[in-house]
């Protein structure tokens, strides 16, 4: 029996409605979770930590209402940076096998719909930010997401291998929002912890780079693994986590330090050094007979690293009550 | 032809539709109390509209 013609849909039609139908019915329509994605929540988890240590280890008290709105907003804003790094890095991060799963090259999200998320929810983040905190820290949160996604993301990432050390500085700011939604200043305290993660993020990266090596290649990114080579790599990352140390340990005589800081501060660095130290003087044909082990674990450890250096400052501010913390 | 009900996309939308008005609750949670927080800390509720308002202006010393 010939199919009747309705008007609404005429027989030609009805086929190119139902391929259409079908087309819609493919894994694209993206769930919450896949939104989610595009704030990058892992990285989120490490802004919300250092700028709430930067908030709370701050001399002046803040209302617990206004913390935690203040956090949030950094998180959105930082969340917000990760999805415009989305939306500008679809292409590389479709060939790279770390990223290609992420929402928009996996098709799950348009990268239209990246742009929209990333913009719509900086300029929520940066107003609310200034309106429960202060404009300093609102400020300070709108540069960090035009340094994230314009200077690093479509400028440096694509055009130099030092992308990581400048391009580091993006991750750096978080405590010091935290401390300038405290105190509405930028002080030697939430200086030096900016440059804890300044310098800290050059050796992290690198060592990932090491054993992700044709990622970064195959992407066309010039890492310094690919454009100066790998011995010049090692090197880098001992000179940066020497220069590292004494940042580092430096902070423990501001008033943020303490004891306790200290001690963990020296434990710290000695063990990175040594790491480091232990992969610059490997040679390549070692690294991969044992499938970089090494270089596996300094990546790993300089994650704790980072982690241990902010809860020791916390532990000093949460010890001060009790006479205990600070010197 | 009507999708069947149950169908696995509906359920990713009614995800979606949940989660955006959560996350709208509680953005309208969080605007209610910080306003809470910030007027009954008596922090300045008038802004500057190029009227003078002797109320605002700051006390001088010794007064």
């Amino acid at each position: 029996m010939a199919p009747v013609d309705r008007g609404l849909f005429p027989t030609g039609r009805m086929d190119k409605v139902m391929s259409d139908i079908r087309a819609y019915e493919q894994p694209g329509e993206a769930g919450f979770g896949d939104y989610v994605q595009l704030l990058k929540p892992r990285v989120m988890s490490l802004v919300v930590f250092t700028a709430l240590v930067g908030l709370l280890v701050a001399p002046v008290g803040v209302h617990p209402v206004i913390a935690f709105a203040s956090i949030l907003f950094v998180a959105l804003g930082a969340g917000a940076s990760g999805a415009l790094n989305m939306w500008w890095d679809a292409d590389i991060d479709a060939v790279m096998r770390r990223t290609k799963g992420r929402p928009v090259p996996a098709g799950k999200v348009t990268a239209g719909e990246a742009l929209a998320v990333g913009l719509g929810l900086s300029g929520i983040a940066v107003v609310m930010l200034g309106l429960a905190a202060n404009w300093l820290s609102a400020g300070l949160l709108a540069f960090t997401i035009f340094f994230y996604a314009v200077v690093y993301s479509m400028w440096l990432k694509r055009s130099t291998p030092q992308n990581i050390v400048i391009g580091g500085a993006a991750g750096a700011f978080p405590p010091m929002i935290g401390w300038a939604c405290a105190t509405g200043t930028v002080s030697i305290e939430s200086v030096l912890m900016f440059a804890l993660i300044f310098m800290w993020t050059p050796p992290h990266f690198w060592a990932l780079a090491l054993f992700m090596k044709d990622d970064y290649s195959n992407a066309g990114v010039p890492m310094l693994t690919v454009t100066h080579g790998r011995r010049s790599t090692r090197n880098h990352i001992l000179v940066y986590t020497i220069l590292l140390a004494p940042v580092a340990v430096g902070a423990a005589f501001t008033s943020i330090g303490g004891p306790i800081y200290l001690a963990a501060a020296v434990a710290l660095n000695a063990w990175f050094l040594v790491g480091a130290w232990r992969i610059w003087k490997r040679h390549e044909d070692a690294a991969e007979a044992d499938n970089y082990a090494v270089e596996k674990s300094v990546f790993r450890f300089s994650l704790y690293y980072l982690f241990l250096h902010f809860g020791a400052f916390l532990a000093e501010a949460a010890l001060k009550p009790y006479g205990m913390g600070g010197w | 032809m009507a999708f069947p009900p149950e169908h696995e996309i509906h359920k990713r939308r009614l995800g979606r539709n949940v989660g955006v008005a959560v996350t709208l609750g509680l953005f309208i949670l969080l605007v209610f109390a910080l306003t809470v927080v910030k007027v009954t800390r008596g922090e300045p509720m008038q802004a500057f509209d190029h009227s003078v308002r002797p109320e605002m202006a700051e006390p001088e010393e010794g007064q």
